[in-house]
């Protein structure tokens, strides 16, 4: 293997002089005062090699000596990983010894003793292809495939399978003799470096399965897709967070993998504390057996920060070629983008806007090209829905990450600052945010027959409600509330039922914190029926003002209700009374 | 300063305002060095080059001044001995005390590992209820103020600490001006508690590149204390933006390229080492914990500012303080400020009612607010408009102001008191549950 000496330092950029060749992206071990530091290779001029180290740089010295390994960036993947907690460069924290995170110590991402119920899916004498699912394992009730080596050429033919029993996952379950003649011993571990995709499907249509949240402003108004892509962008206190909790809370996946990239640390600890306690509602499992943290917090060291969100998004890939739903969500990508800068400004490159690398927009869009929806050669479908925060600095939504993130993501969930000051959660704005799917014809003909014909023209019914009532507010508060026709009015309390109703939504209550697709049905004819109502007569503003309050104050108790309760039953019973009677 | 075998440098080869550069080998990085006494950094190495970072200036250094390579990154020497007294951005006495004896640690040490840490659920309490009642602090949470220059943060932060139930005080002072100083040390002698406080000062008649050493000497000091004595430790540190100044001096002088408002591209994982070092530790380790208050002075309330935006996103909230003309008194916002962390003791560690009185009346003080610009529009005011303007007045100067010092069960009464002074049981929108008992 080639070999390097240290011959300078500049923060966490340090340059080597080789030996020998290697790789752009290669990792190398630096040794100094009895660490291992890991760095990446990022730029070569001749015999001098830029690297960037994971860890601090801090008595460092010019010939100290480096040892590259000949593989780019890459993690482990395999039974286990399931409810870890890992760091950017996927080490095990739970495994780490002592309070503090030390210099140069890496730890196994996988439990190498652990037993597994194997039991194959082939037999000798198939032929197959890398990634095709050679045996499965049960890992927190989720099934897990074993597959052929993502490195494997061609077609290769199963020579032998272990039969079905308990294996570890370095044991040899399989061998398959690929096109050469060469006989390969296939365990349950694969390799793959984080910087490249996954491509080990079929095909990637363009998603249109509804990815249901609960979060009746996502799902009802600006719907999110299995396979889809969104961003959130938001300032700080606008409720981001816990927005992403919410979702990653309720989502209807089988895997939730969690980003912590350059965010609080104690952020990442309420997770650690509540998830292990809360309840999945879509299976009644722990919500911790079906979730993996990679937490890279704003104090760990910044270049395993820009690792860490592919490190998450390779996982991702490598669930969904098992034919499982995954969510993947990242808070925040700017800490990532904020990486990148760092290590652009420490090469002394030329700086693009707001000193980001000029490759930032390529960077970005091929990251959330890496989500999709697939068919897998075998016929099975896997998604990877990808949802990420951006935190804009200054609240300023034109700034290069989010301008960026815009050109690439399909949901666009604006946390608005004025929302949040008014506690109006989520602060999602109904005007700006958008979901391009409602556009799809795919997704319309998905949810004609998931839900109805009637839903998608509903929904655009109430998104030009809430356009119009707007544009009243503005006039009223312009000329008064006795300058505007009573009808604007009428006009204006409408779209705030629709606001109270359907897009506040309270996180922190048992009840309201989550509504189901069906009940998501219910209140959108409810609202739907008030705001369609042209029956009712008022003389005055106030008498517009009185009606509404007292509906909407209806209509947030009834949200309040277990759904189908007496309670629930006799709230929409008034509602619909009130409606009725004029 | 060099002992027998250190080797000693003579010839500079470059010398910028901030940095010198000589040949030397056998230099670590962030190590220390001495050039005519004076305290430098090693902050580039290529080769055989060296570039040292000069915390005092580069004023009067000669090119063949004396180099000498220390041969360790800044360090402080922690024991129980650094109670009760003043030291410089180096850790050395300023208060003409003797030299601290203790382990040599390095400052600016690793993070804590996330999954070692407890969720933070300890009450702190500070008598003001503009923070008790509306934005409750909480050990192991980070949180600023967020002021003008001439609002009274430094008073307020000290107000807190004397009361702050904490084993150790600690305050980092960075570009204080020396009469802040001197409030600060009279403040904290006259509570006869300076015993239990430890101060890192750097005036506004120090370098200001030194003041870059002050949050690590403070954070230091504190996680000896939190992890080895398992005390609960409340670092001060004033002022924050005084601090990011410096950096931005530091890279400009390196040719770096600014970003934001002329701050270093990194400055949100330099603010964030800093802040993210608040912990509190579980009981499996001993337990202790490490506060943080900060000061982000602001130009012009100006939150978009690069510093106070960073320091927005990583921070668990900020505490804003205002002058109400209709009091007079200066008050901790009520809107603006907000504690991240206040659920995880609001109603468990305090009284039951404290989430539900604490809104209730903020949304009235909130339509106090609304009936105000009705009444500057010259609009008509109702008889509940004109109750919520009284019951502002009264919240204002008995329980927003800074001068209050009350129990939380006091501050609920209080609230209780107002409420049942001004509106009708359905108007301040309570649940039963608590009406019942103390809507007497």
């Amino acid at each position: 293997m080639t070999k390097g000496t240290v011959s300078g330092v500049v923060s966490n950029m340090v340059t080597l002089r080789v030996d020998g060749p290697v790789l752009q992206g290669e990792i190398c071990y630096i040794t100094t005062g009895g660490d291992r530091l890991m760095a990446e290779v990022i730029k070569v001029i001749g015999q001098d090699v830029y690297v960037q180290v994971f860890e601090s740089t801090r008595g460092l010295k010019v010939g100290a000596e480096a040892e590259f390994t000949g593989h780019m960036l890459e993690i482990q993947l395999g039974p286990g990983m399931l409810s870890k907690n890992y760091d950017g460069l996927q080490n095990d924290l739970d495994k780490m010894e002592g309070v503090f995170l030390k210099r140069g110590q890496y730890t196994e991402p996988l439990d190498n003793e652990r037993e597994w119920d194997f039991e194959p899916i082939v037999k000798a004498g198939d032929k197959v292809q890398e990634s095709d699912w050679l045996g499965k394992v049960e890992e927190n009730h989720q099934p897990l495939k074993i597959m052929a080596p993502f490195q494997l050429k061609g077609v290769a033919t199963v020579k032998s399978i272990v039969p079905a029993g308990k294996y570890k996952i370095h044991d040899v379950i399989a061998v398959l003799v690929d096109e050469q003649g060469n006989e390969v011993n296939v365990d349950m571990v694969q390799h793959w470096p984080v910087k490249f995709a996954m491509q080990n499907y079929k095909e990637k249509p363009r998603p249109f399965k509804l990815l249901e949240t609960g979060v009746r402003t996502i799902d009802t108004f600006n719907p999110i897709v299995e396979g889809g892509t969104g961003f959130i962008p938001g300032p700080f206190g606008t409720g981001k967070t816990v927005l992403q909790h919410a979702i990653s809370k309720q989502a209807e996946a089988d895997i939730v993998i969690i980003a912590a990239c350059g965010e609080r640390a104690n952020e990442v600890v309420e997770i650690f504390t509540e998830f292990p306690e809360l309840v999945d509602p879509h299976t009644g499992r722990k919500l911790m057996e079906r979730t993996i943290i990679i937490a890279n917090t704003s104090n760990m060291p910044v270049a395993a920060r820009e690792a860490s969100v592919y490190t998450a998004m390779t996982m991702a890939e490598y669930y969904r070629s098992m034919g499982l739903r995954v969510l993947l969500m990242a808070d925040s990508t700017s800490r990532w983008a904020q990486a990148l800068r760092e290590m652009s400004n420490r090469m002394e490159e030329l700086p693009g806007p707001d000193a980001f690398p000029m490759d930032l927009g390529a960077l970005i869009s091929n990251f959330y090209g890496r989500a999709g929806y697939v068919y897998l050669r075998n016929g099975e479908v896997g998604s990877v829905t990808f949802l990420g925060t951006v935190s804009p600095a200054g609240g300023n939504l034109k700034e290069p990450v989010t301008e960026n993130t815009k050109k690439v993501a399909r949901c666009f969930y604006g946390l608005e600052q004025d929302r949040a000051d008014k506690k109006r959660y989520p602060a999602v704005n109904p005007i700006d945010s958008y979901s391009k799917y409602l556009e799809y014809p795919e997704f319309a003909e998905y949810i004609k027959g998931h839900i109805n014909e009637e839903w998608i023209p509903k929904v655009m019914k109430l998104k030009t409600r809430m356009l119009r009532g707007k544009e009243i507010a503005e006039q009223i508060n312009i000329l008064g509330d006795d300058g505007v026709p009573v009808e604007y009015h009428i006009t204006f309390w409408k779209s705030e039922i629709i606001d109270y109703v359907i897009l506040q939504q309270d996180a922190f209550d048992e009840v309201d914190a989550v509504t189901p697709l069906e009940r998501q049905e219910e209140i959108l004819d409810l609202v739907t029926a008030i705001c369609e109502d042209e029956e009712h007569t008022f003389d005055t503003f106030q008498e517009v003002v009185d009606y509404y309050k007292k509906m909407i104050n209806l209509c947030k108790q009834m949200n309040y209700s277990v759904y189908k309760s007496e309670q629930y039953n006799d709230f929409k019973k008034q509602v619909e009374e009130m409606v009725a009677n004029n | 300063m060099a002992t027998a075998f250190q080797k000693i440098y003579t010839t500079i080869s470059q010398i910028t305002k901030a940095t010198c550069s000589l040949k030397a080998k056998g230099v670590g990085y962030d190590e220390l060095a001495t050039i005519n006494g004076k305290l430098a950094q090693v902050v580039k190495i290529m080769g055989d080059d060296v570039t040292l970072q000069v915390f005092e200036g580069t004023g009067g250094i000669p090119t063949n001044a004396e180099v000498v390579f220390l041969g360790k990154a800044p360090s402080l020497k922690v024991s129980d001995q650094l109670a009760g007294r003043f030291f410089n951005a180096y850790g050395d006495p300023i208060d003409g005390g003797p030299a601290i004896e203790g382990k040599d640690v390095e400052i600016g040490g690793p993070s804590v590992n996330p999954v070692r840490r407890k969720q933070p659920s300890e009450l702190i309490a500070t008598g003001i209820a503009g923070i008790d009642l509306n934005n409750t602090l909480v050990s192991g949470q980070k949180i600023p103020f967020f002021a003008d220059p001439d609002q009274p943060f430094n008073e307020v932060m000290a107000m807190v600490a004397m009361r702050a139930k904490a084993d150790k005080i600690i305050l980092g002072g960075m570009g204080m001006t020396n009469d802040d100083y001197y409030f600060f040390r009279n403040t904290f002698s006259n509570a006869g508690a300076l015993d239990r406080i430890i101060s890192f000062i750097n005036t506004t008649e120090d370098p200001a590149v030194e003041r870059l050493l002050i949050p690590d000497m403070a954070l230091a000091a504190a996680e000896y204390f939190a992890v080895e004595k398992h005390e609960t430790v409340l670092v001060l540190l004033t002022d924050m933006t005084s601090y990011a100044d410096s950096l931005s001096i530091v890279s400009n002088r390196m040719d770096q390229i600014p970003s934001k408002d002329s701050m270093p591209g990194s400055l949100y994982s330099d603010l964030a080492k800093i802040y993210e070092k608040a912990v509190q530790f579980p009981e499996s380790v001993g337990g202790g914990s490490i506060t943080i208050i900060a000061v982000t002075t602001l130009s012009g309330g100006d939150i978009t500012h690069a510093v106070p935006d960073n320091t927005g996103y990583i921070t668990e909230g900020q505490l804003y303080l205002r002058r109400d003309s209709d009091v007079g008194k200066v008050i901790v916002d009520p809107f603006r400020s907000l504690s991240r962390l206040k659920q995880l003791v609001a109603g468990k560690k305090t009284r039951k009612d404290h989430s539900q009185v604490m809104n209730a009346a903020i949304r009235l003080y909130a339509d106090a607010a609304n009936a105000k610009t009705k009444l500057e529009n010259g609009f008509d005011l109702t008889d509940y408009d004109n109750r919520c303007l009284d019951f502002a007045k009264d919240y204002a100067s008995k329980l927003l102001a800074i001068d209050v010092n009350l129990n939380t069960e006091e501050m609920l009464d209080v609230t209780w008191e107002l409420f049942r002074k001004y509106f009708k049981l359905e108007e301040v929108n309570i649940k039963k549950e608590f009406t019942d008992i103390y809507w007497k």
